[in-house]
This record gives C-alpha cells, sequence and structure tokens, in this order.
C-alpha cells in the first residue's frame, strides 16, 4: 500500500503525458509535457511556440492560467495521497479496495476530462482563422499518433502517467494480499 | 646534405623551371582519386572545424566549414551591412565613431581567436581595422561584433592583433611610421619626425572587454606582423619591420636597398614591470572605445584622451632587435615556442631563429651596435639555422604539431613543407595562384591540429567560370595527414582574406546562441508584449514601440506622423525559436533595413519627406503568412491636426491585459 501512496508522489516530479509533434522544420520536435499541475516541454517557450503555429488554424492558445485542473488536480493527489496512508496505518482489505476503486475512478474521469480538452482545443476553431482547411479539425489523439497537416502528433503516458497505472495496480495487489490472509 | 654555394647555383635554373612546370593550370594531373570522399560532407552532416576568413577590403569576416568548404555566415564587423542594418540601426552605428568621426568602412586581416594555455578556448574572435587604427571584437556565442577599440597615433595597423598564449594581451605594431603626435612638417623630415608605436591591448578576462594598457615608441619603421611567444617563449613579443632604410617614397625600391632588416623583440614581462613603477609618460590623444551593452544591444561610445607610452631609451632591457633577411613578413612561432620564423620576403632564404640562443646572446650582451637605444643582437647568435631557397616569396607559416613547418610562397605559387629541427624540404605543392597566408586549424598555437591546410590565393584568374573582371579570391584545402600534402578542394572566397583561423566544430557548437532571451532585454525602447505596442511623441521625434510576431507586426497602422518629423521604430521580435529572425523595411527610409533576432530589439530612423500613406513589412520570410506582415504609416502635412494614433485589428489590442503579464510570465520561465 505504501508503495501505492510513493507512485502517487511521484506524479508531482513527473509528467503524466506527452504529447509529440514532429514535422521537417522542427528537428527533434516539439514535445509538450502535461503534468498534475502544470505544462512544459522540450524548453520553456514550448507553450509559446506551439500557439503561434496553432493561431494560423483558428485554435486557441493554451494558457496553463486558465486551466482549473492544473490547481485542483494536485489537491485531489494530495488528498488521495493522505486517504492511502490512513487506510494504510488502518490496514484493512476493504480500505484498500475502496482506495484502489476510487483512484481508478479519477484515473477515468481524469482521462475523459483531458479528452474533452483535446476535443475543444481541436475543434472550437476561430472562425476568422487565415488557414481553413474543408472538414478539417486538429484534435490530438488521446493514445497513439495521427497526421494533423504538416505535423505527425504522437500521445502517450509519460512517467507520471505509468505511475498513475502503478498506484492502482499496488493498492489492487495491497488488497489481494490482504484478503488472502 | 650539404651543398656549396656553385652547387646550389647551377641548381637554381632547375628548381625554378620545376616550380614553372607545376604551376600548370591542369591540376587534375595533381588530384587523386579519393580527394572528392575527403572533402565531402554528406547533406546533414557538419563540419569537422569552422574557419574564420578575414575579408580585407570588405572589412568583414567570413565563417566557412572545413573541409567542405562551405559559406556559413559573413559577419559584419568594419563595414555598415545593409543586409541586416549594422551600422545603420540606432544601436549599432555608434560602432563606427572613432577619432576622424563616423568611418564606415575598413580593411581586416588578421584574425586571432582567444586563447587559454596556448590553445583556442573558442570565447572570442578579434580582427583589426587596418585604413583607420582599430580592433575588433566579435563574440562566438553570437557571432556578432560587440566592440570595437581605436589605436592612437599609428597608421595603418596591419601588424594586428596578435594575442598572448592566455588572452593578457593583443599586440600590435604601426605599420606607417608617422610623426607623434600628429603635426604640420615636411614629409622628407621622416628621420627626425617620424615614429612608430607598438600597443599592447589588455583584455578583461571575464567579458573579453579591450583596453589600450600601454605604448612602445619605437624608430620609425614599418611594423608588419608578429606573434607572441608561448611556452618556453610566453612573456615575449616578436615582430617584423621593414624599411628600416626609413624611406618616405618609392618604397618598393628604396625600403629594398639593405640586405637585413630587422626583428623588434619584446619583453611585455619587463614592460608590465616599467608600467607598474611608473616609468611611464601620459601623452593627451585621442580614440574612441565603442561597447555593446549585451543587454540591451546599444553600442556606448566613449572618446578617450590619454596614452601611457614607455620609451625603449629609458626602460633597458625590454627591447631588443635582431637582424633578419631582406624586407621579412611573417614571423611565426613553432608550437613548442622555441623556434621562430622570419620569413624575408625579398630574400631567397629564411631564417629560423631559437628563442633559446637569443636569450642567451642577451644574457651575454652579444650586441651588434643599437639602433636609437635598442641593442641589436648578433644575426649568428640567435640563428638557429637557414632554410636553403625554399622557393621565392616566403610569406608566412604554419605547424602540424608533428614537428613540420609549412610556407606560402607567393612568387612561386607553392606551399612548402619541411622539417623544423632539420630545416629539411620534405614535400612542395602547387596552390593557384599565389598564395598569402595560409591556416592549419590551431596551427599558430601550442596543440595544432594538423589535419588540414587552407592556402588562401591572391590571384584567381582561370581557377572558376569567369565573372568579368572581377572575381572572388581562390582557396586550395589540402589534406596535410599523410606524408605529402594533397590537394582535395578548391573554392572561391569573399573580398580578399588575409589571415584566417580554424577552430574545432565541438569547441563552438554547443556554446552558439540560438535565440536572446526576452527577459534579459533591457533595452530603453523594447515593447514586452504586443499590448504594450505604442507611438509616443517627443517634439518632432516619434517613437514607435512596435513588436514582430509571426505573422504581424503591432501597431501595423499608424497615423499622425508629420513632415519634417524623426520616426524611430523599435522593432522587438517577441519568437522565442530558433532561428526566427523578422524583417524590418520601410518604404523611404533613406538608410537600410532591420533584420532583429528574436528576443532582440532594434530601431531603425525614419525621416518622411512628403505627405501620403507608406507601407512598411517584414522582409525575412518568416512563416507561411509572411506576406501578410505589412502595414501601413500615414504621413500628414506639417501643421496638420491629425491626431497621433495607432492600432493593430481590434481584437488583439484587447487583450491588454494578458499581454501586460507576458514580461513577468517570460521571467517565470526563464526561472522554472
Amino acid at each position: 500500500m505504501l508503495l501505492a501512496v510513493a507512485s502517487l508522489a511521484a506524479l508531482f516530479f513527473f509528467p503524466l503525458w506527452q504529447i509529440r509533434l514532429d514535422a521537417a522544420q522542427f528537428p527533434g520536435g516539439l514535445q509538450l509535457h502535461i503534468w498534475i499541475n502544470k505544462v512544459s516541454g522540450t524548453d520553456k517557450n514550448i507553450i509559446q511556440n506551439i500557439n503561434i503555429l496553432n493561431h494560423y488554424i483558428g485554435m486557441q492558445a493554451i494558457h496553463p492560467d486558465s486551466i482549473p485542473e492544473l490547481k485542483y488536480f494536485p489537491l485531489i493527489n494530495y488528498l488521495m495521497i493522505a486517504l492511502g496512508l490512513v487506510f494504510a496505518w488502518i490496514n484493512k482489505s476493504m480500505g484498500f479496495l475502496t482506495w484502489t476503486i476510487v483512484l481508478v475512478l479519477l484515473g477515468i474521469l481524469g482521462l475523459y476530462d483531458f479528452y474533452l480538452w483535446l476535443y475543444d482545443y481541436g475543434h472550437n476553431l476561430d472562425p476568422k482563422a487565415p488557414i481553413k482547411v474543408e472538414g478539417m479539425t486538429y484534435m490530438p489523439p488521446l493514445l497513439g499518433k495521427k497526421d494533423l497537416l504538416n505535423f505527425k502528433v504522437q500521445s502517450y503516458p509519460h512517467w507520471g502517467g505509468l505511475f498513475l497505472g502503478m498506484a492502482t495496480v499496488f493498492g489492487g495487489l495491497a488488497f489481494i494480499k490482504k484478503n488472502r490472509k | 646534405m650539404i651543398l656549396n654555394k656553385n652547387a646550389l647555383l647551377l641548381l637554381m635554373p632547375v628548381l625554378l623551371t620545376g616550380m614553372i612546370s607545376c604551376n600548370n593550370r591542369d591540376s587534375s594531373q595533381l588530384i587523386h582519386g579519393d580527394a572528392a570522399q575527403k572533402a565531402y560532407v554528406p547533406p546533414g552532416e557538419y563540419d569537422e572545424f569552422y574557419a574564420f576568413l578575414s575579408g580585407g577590403y570588405s572589412g568583414q569576416i567570413t565563417v566557412y566549414g572545413l573541409p567542405s568548404g562551405r559559406l556559413f555566415k559573413e559577419i559584419p564587423v568594419f563595414s555598415q551591412y545593409p543586409e541586416n542594418g549594422y551600422g545603420y540601426s540606432e544601436e549599432t552605428k555608434n560602432l563606427f565613431n572613432t577619432s576622424y568621426g563616423f568611418v564606415p568602412w575598413d580593411d581586416s586581416h588578421h584574425i586571432e581567436l582567444s586563447q587559454q594555455n596556448g590553445e583556442f578556448d573558442g570565447r572570442w574572435l578579434f580582427v583589426n581595422g587596418n585604413n583607420t587604427p582599430r580592433i575588433a571584437r566579435v563574440d562566438l556565442t553570437t557571432f556578432e561584433t560587440v566592440e570595437i577599440l581605436e589605436i592612437p597615433d599609428v597608421a595603418g595597423l596591419h601588424c594586428s592583433p596578435f594575442i598572448t598564449e592566455n588572452s593578457e594581451y593583443l599586440v600590435s605594431g604601426t605599420r606607417f611610421s608617422v610623426p607623434i603626435p600628429q603635426e604640420d612638417v615636411p614629409i622628407d623630415t621622416y628621420k627626425e619626425n617620424f615614429k612608430g608605436l607598438i600597443n599592447y591591448v589588455s583584455l578583461d578576462q571575464e567579458h573579453g572587454h579591450m583596453d589600450l594598457a600601454f605604448q612602445i615608441e619605437m624608430p620609425g619603421f614599418n611594423y608588419d606582423l608578429a606573434r607572441n611567444g608561448k611556452a618556453v617563449s610566453h612573456g615575449w613579443s616578436f615582430l617584423t619591420t621593414y624599411n628600416s632604410e626609413q624611406a618616405h617614397s618609392l618604397l618598393e625600391v628604396n625600403a629594398s636597398q639593405m640586405d637585413k632588416d630587422l626583428m623588434a623583440i619584446v619583453n611585455w614581462k619587463k614592460a608590465e614591470e616599467y608600467l607598474a613603477a611608473g616609468k611611464f609618460t601620459e601623452r593627451e590623444t585621442s580614440y574612441y572605445h565603442n561597447l555593446m551593452n549585451e543587454g540591451s544591444g546599444i553600442v556606448n561610445s566613449e572618446e578617450r584622451t590619454t596614452t601611457k607610452i614607455l620609451d625603449p631609451k629609458e626602460c633597458p632591457d625590454m627591447v631588443y632587435f635582431i637582424p633578419v633577411p631582406k624586407s621579412p613578413h611573417g614571423c611565426d612561432i613553432d608550437p613548442t615556442g622555441e623556434y621562430i620564423v622570419g620569413n624575408g620576403k625579398l630574400s631567397a632564404d629564411m631564417s629560423v631563429y631559437s628563442f633559446s640562443q637569443i636569450m642567451q646572446a642577451i644574457e651575454e650582451e652579444n650586441f651588434d651596435g643599437e639602433f636609437d637605444g635598442i641593442p641589436i643582437i648578433n644575426y649568428e647568435a640567435g640563428l638557429h639555422g637557414i632554410v636553403k631557397k625554399p622557393g621565392l616569396g616566403p610569406l608566412h607559416t604554419e605547424f602540424d604539431g608533428r614537428g613540420n613547418a609549412y610556407t606560402t610562397f607567393f612568387i612561386s605559387s607553392e606551399v612548402v613543407k619541411w622539417d623544423v629541427e632539420s630545416k629539411e624540404i620534405l614535400d612542395r605543392q602547387s596552390t593557384f595562384y599565389s598564395p598569402g597566408h595560409l591556416v592549419i586549424p590551431g596551427g599558430e598555437t601550442r596543440n595544432p591540429d594538423g589535419k588540414y591546410l587552407v592556402a588562401m590565393n591572391k590571384i584567381t584568374k582561370d581557377r572558376f567560370l569567369p565573372t568579368g573582371p572581377e572575381m572572388m579570391h581562390s582557396a586550395q584545402l589540402f589534406d596535410i595527414s599523410g606524408e605529402k600534402m594533397e590537394l582535395i578542394l578548391d573554392f572561391p572566397t569573399k573580398a580578399e582574406p588575409h589571415y584566417a583561423q580554424a577552430i574545432a566544430a565541438e569547441k563552438l557548437m554547443a556554446n552558439s546562441k540560438k535565440f536572446y532571451p526576452i527577459e534579459d532585454n533591457t533595452h530603453p525602447y523594447a515593447t514586452m508584449g504586443e499590448g504594450n505596442s505604442k507611438v509616443e511623441r517627443e517634439g518632432d521625434e516619434v517613437h514607435v514601440y512596435m513588436t514582430a510576431m509571426r505573422s504581424h507586426l503591432a501597431p501595423d497602422n499608424i497615423e499622425g506622423i508629420k513632415v519634417g518629423d524623426k520616426v524611430f521604430f523599435h522593432l522587438t521580435n517577441l519568437e522565442q525559436d530558433w532561428d526566427v529572425p523578422h524583417g524590418f523595411a520601410m518604404q523611404g527610409a533613406t538608410n537600410a533595413e532591420l533584420l532583429v533576432m528574436p528576443g532582440q530589439t532594434r530601431t531603425l530612423l525614419w525621416e518622411p519627406k512628403k505627405p501620403g500613406v507608406f507601407a512598411f513589412y517584414c522582409t525575412d520570410f518568416c512563416s507561411a503568412l509572411h506576406q501578410e506582415m505589412s502595414g501601413y504609416a500615414r504621413v500628414s502635412a506639417q501643421g496638420s491636426d491629425v491626431p497621433l494614433k495607432w492600432g493593430l485589428n481590434e481584437e488583439l489590442s484587447d487583450n491588454r491585459e494578458a499581454a501586460n503579464t507576458f514580461y513577468e510570465q517570460a521571467k517565470a520561465r526563464a526561472s522554472q
């Protein structure tokens, strides 16, 4: 159980998800890292540089300050860490199960929320955009690869995403182990 | 092998015929099968070396890759450069200030890369301006000229700017002696009134800032080229001179009469002692120091009015002379610091001196008289030996670090490889035609990278497709890794390269700046964020605080300018990505354009002469919507009441608040 809690704590040190954009003019590609509490990337100017590219096709600018999730997701994570510690202290199998189920549900909700943001960025386009391609929307894939105009976009979990997955696995294992005794 | 004089005389015609037949245009006979492969750098691959070539009469520097011979960049130094606004923009024009006023051209000759422990460290590059004596510093993180220091009371700063092995000093000498201080005297009073100066410019080790530390007053000769000692000879400078005849007219004859001229040898550590002991005289003069501020990119120009002079007559053991065969040119020191090669350009022989023998001769006071109180060391006492009949017109020598020297021969048009210790000639290869300087990467340092040699030729003739009477100069690249030099590439070079230096690419690549961080921009007219763009009037000056970001200029509509106004466009490039410069051109501006790098602010002055609406636009194809990156400035008649107004598409200017936080955000990003 403590391993599960430690995995959650790791979310503050590693990005959850990465979106990688590759095009001929960008040797090495552009990488956007989505953390539980911030958005970063290849270098400190990544958001400005992606916003400049996106404005041609009418996508909204990414303003991390205006994404409320980046503020309350860390609080939820602290809460889950605290709960995990409490359940570890109580040391009951049902406690572990409850914690794991809540975490899985939160994870699914988080992914759905991420999907909604991606959908909004990809579809909610400025009608005055300089470049309009008939029938084209620019939603990055939630998971996998997609060609969007000159960019090849790849979206995969980063270390933080893996740690979140591991937290649920460790939580589940703790429950199974406790239940057998 | 010892040859007596008669045998040599008999051999001379044979040698000469050999040289002439080598100068056949058809060099294909010299090219081996794999030459192309050796100079070939496949697409997308990098060259092994950066080579910095001076531009001679262009006043600039060009940057080539070796071994490909590809041109990467021209760095504007001593000449205005309308291509990017260098010397035209309000920020950079002060670089050209001198005691003669604004001098927008010069003749750049010798490249010196900064050194530590006798090796290139890749921080700065120095180059001299010959005509209006000055030295420039180029920052090798940006490849931009950031400082120019004028040298007072000299004429033709050819002998310059030779660096010491820990970048303590840049040493230079006057090519033309002149009255000091300048005064109206008959030219034929040369011998009484004309003097030479050897100048020591100190370098601030942290920032590279130049400062004229002291000048040594010397007899009125022509000081031609120099090198500083290294390793064993560190602390000494060696300068060749010609015209010890002290002629002032028809020098080609009158300065070529004596069998030997003199090489000056300066103990600069001793000079430092005299300076510290106050044995200098301070003289009133005038010279300019122009320095670019790192944060704002603005050049501050300052006149300096005094200089410290050391007189060898009052400072014994500081300066010596030693005879050198007839009108020497190059003066080059081998990687060990022990051997000094004096190339007598009108002599058939080359003298190689030994530093330890020179020191011994000084110790034993083995002198042959003196000139103006400066002891002349006995020629034979300092001589390591003579390289006999190596070719005709020896000019410059570089070294490969394996005990070999390579010398260019202007008249016989060849490069000759010889053994420094034994003075034996090992190989000779023709160049096309008449080489001046040559360069081996690190070839003047303690640790040369003896893989390639570039000969920079003065004459091109038929090497390339003809382009009318004026042609690019030609350079030849040799692979010198084997026993014999192998010609592997011919390439044209811009203007007239004199000296060049080449450095391993890895020493510079990692430090090369991709853009200027906007949070470091301290320009007083910088516009931090589009929402801060504005237009202000102060009397008849109009200041436009303009930003550039793909793909618009803000503001792009300006009204209320009047005929007779001075309009300053302060353009800040808000981009923070590699290779996204924006340009700015204003119709009717009589100066140039601006190229503004990401994070930089540059200013163009426009003085509208008639009413109307005039277009401005971005000149650097920055994006798919570059053609749309433009705007209009409305000019009204003098005394009209059109109010000052500016804007960009309303929607964007509404976002003022967001834009105002731009600077803070940039700072926060930087601290992450």
